[in-house]
């Protein structure tokens, strides 16, 4: 079973990995990325598009799907207002063995980072804000997969 | 045709879409962001820099050569940084 979704809502991993593994997987991955509290940093604010942020991300699920042997997948980005701790994405994995549920982890968080419209803005103690500018090596990571 | 802005494109546009006619010689995404550079301060603002902006067109991700045809929307926006 395939869920992808895009939410404002805080993203409760334990009822997820509850809902994902019901079935029962041979192997299954996981990724959690959280907001860091580093240099002040007191709030992190996810932009997305209203329609396009949620296909892209099914896109990747698709591709995902075609490229291995998935047994289950849960890929849930958070979008909107975020403080430290919060958990921005949860990506679950599931295949009969390990190398593919953790290929498909590792491709999925590569990929949402350059092919999804998602944009973060930090937003620090002392009141500066700033948008987070994409990094060189974001994109070498996405491209090895190609 | 509607124009969608996102990040800091739609912070210094001061809108988050906006319905325009194409004047005429407008034909790819690169034209697009050409022409808001030029037509008022904020355009200058947003687009000063074209290599920094990225463009959607009908739902996919496209490149400055793209042909904006009769599509209903263009989105505009910075460089992607999810995850």
């Amino acid at each position: 079973m395939i869920r992808v979704d895009v939410r404002p809502e805080p993203i409760d991993v334990a009822a997820e990995l509850a809902a994902h593994d019901a079935g029962g997987h041979g192997a299954s991955a996981s990724f959690i990325g959280r907001v860091r509290g580093d240099d002040g940093l007191v709030e992190l604010f996810l932009d997305h598009h209203p329609v396009l942020t949620a296909r892209g991300l099914d896109e990747l699920a698709t591709q995902a799907a075609a490229r291995w042997r998935l047994g289950a997948l849960t890929l849930i980005h958070r979008v909107g207002a975020m403080a430290p701790g919060d958990t921005i994405v949860l990506v679950l994995a599931s295949s009969p063995h390990r190398a593919e549920a953790l290929a498909v982890t590792e491709y999925l968080i590569d990929r949402l980072k350059t092919d999804v419209m998602l944009w973060k803005r930090e937003t620090f103690a002392d009141g500066r804000a700033a948008w987070v500018e994409q990094r060189e090596g974001d994109h070498a990571r996405a491209e090895r997969w190609d | 045709m509607r124009i969608a802005y996102f990040a800091w494109v739609r912070e210094r546009m001061g809108i988050a879409e906006e319905a325009v006619e194409l004047p005429t010689g407008i034909a790819t995404v690169g034209d697009l962001v050409r022409w808001l550079a030029t037509r008022d301060a904020r355009g200058a603002r947003a687009f000063a820099e074209p290599h920094r902006i990225r463009a959607a067109l009908g739902g996919a991700m496209v490149g400055a050569d793209a042909v904006i045809g009769d599509a209903e929307e263009v989105a505009l926006f910075p460089p992607v940084t999810g995850g």
